[in-house]
């Protein structure tokens, strides 16, 4: 499932409903990204993500469907925020329900890495100094490219 | 065609969107950033740096030679930094 919402997200609610009711699953695995309060040595106040309406579903919708191909998957699921937040919050959470670990546990590193690289958000940071739009990291690039 | 612009490079064009009618002749999305280019010079800049600006054809991420027959959304945009 993909939710892109403006809305906070309460992480381990999610994910307690994410396996309720299920005796089938026997993994699952999952990564919160959080907002940090510093990025090369700045502070940040708050950060904005923009998005693209529509295209983010899409491509979302498309990397979730990747990842439930190339995996045993019996459920997963992308949170993902826009607008802005402040540090402490989180912004993403991606899990997956597989039989055992090592699927699971594959599938979420993979839709974390692709979703970098693929979904279309942009992150503004707040810092004392002013507004920067984030730059993208060639790191991320590498991440996505071993899959 | 509507044009559309995110991030900082909605800063660079002055504008969030544009619907523009194309001349025949730009037949690609490489043809299309040097129309822009030469609308929106800070947008020329920006696009002279190599992978600084990506693409979307109705939605869908496009490279420089993908065509536009048909298309009615083209985005650019930065290298995404969500996640």
């Amino acid at each position: 499932m993909i939710r892109v919402q403006a809305e906070a997200f309460d992480p381990g609610r999610e994910l307690s409903r994410f396996a309720a009711g299920r005796s089938d699953i026997g993994a699952v695995a999952s990564f919160t990204g959080l907002v940090r309060d510093s990025h090369r040595g700045e502070r940040i106040l708050a950060m904005t993500l923009e998005h693209y309406p529509g295209m983010t579903e899409r491509e979302l919708e498309r990397i979730e469907a990747e990842a439930r191909q190339r995996w045993p998957l019996d459920d997963s699921l992308v949170i993902h925020r826009y607008g802005r937040m402040l540090p402490g919050e989180p912004i993403v959470l991606v899990a997956t329900a597989s039989a055992h670990r090592a699927a699971a546990l594959d599938a979420c590193a993979f839709l974390m890495d692709w979703l970098k690289t693929k979904a279309p958000f942009w992150k503004c940071e707040e810092t004392p100094s002013g507004e920067h739009w984030v730059e993208a990291r060639e790191s991320d690039d590498r991440a996505a490219a071993r899959w | 065609m509507r044009i559309r612009y995110f991030a900082w490079l909605k800063q660079r064009t002055g504008c969030v969107e544009e619907e523009l009618d194309l001349p025949a002749e730009i037949e690609t999305v490489a043809d299309l950033v040097t129309y822009l280019g030469e609308r929106h010079p800070r947008f020329a800049e920006a696009a002279s740096g190599r992978g600084v600006v990506r693409c979307a054809v109705d939605q869908t991420h496009a490279e420089p030679t993908a065509r536009l027959a048909g298309a009615r959304e083209v985005a650019f945009f930065p290298p995404v930094t969500g996640g």
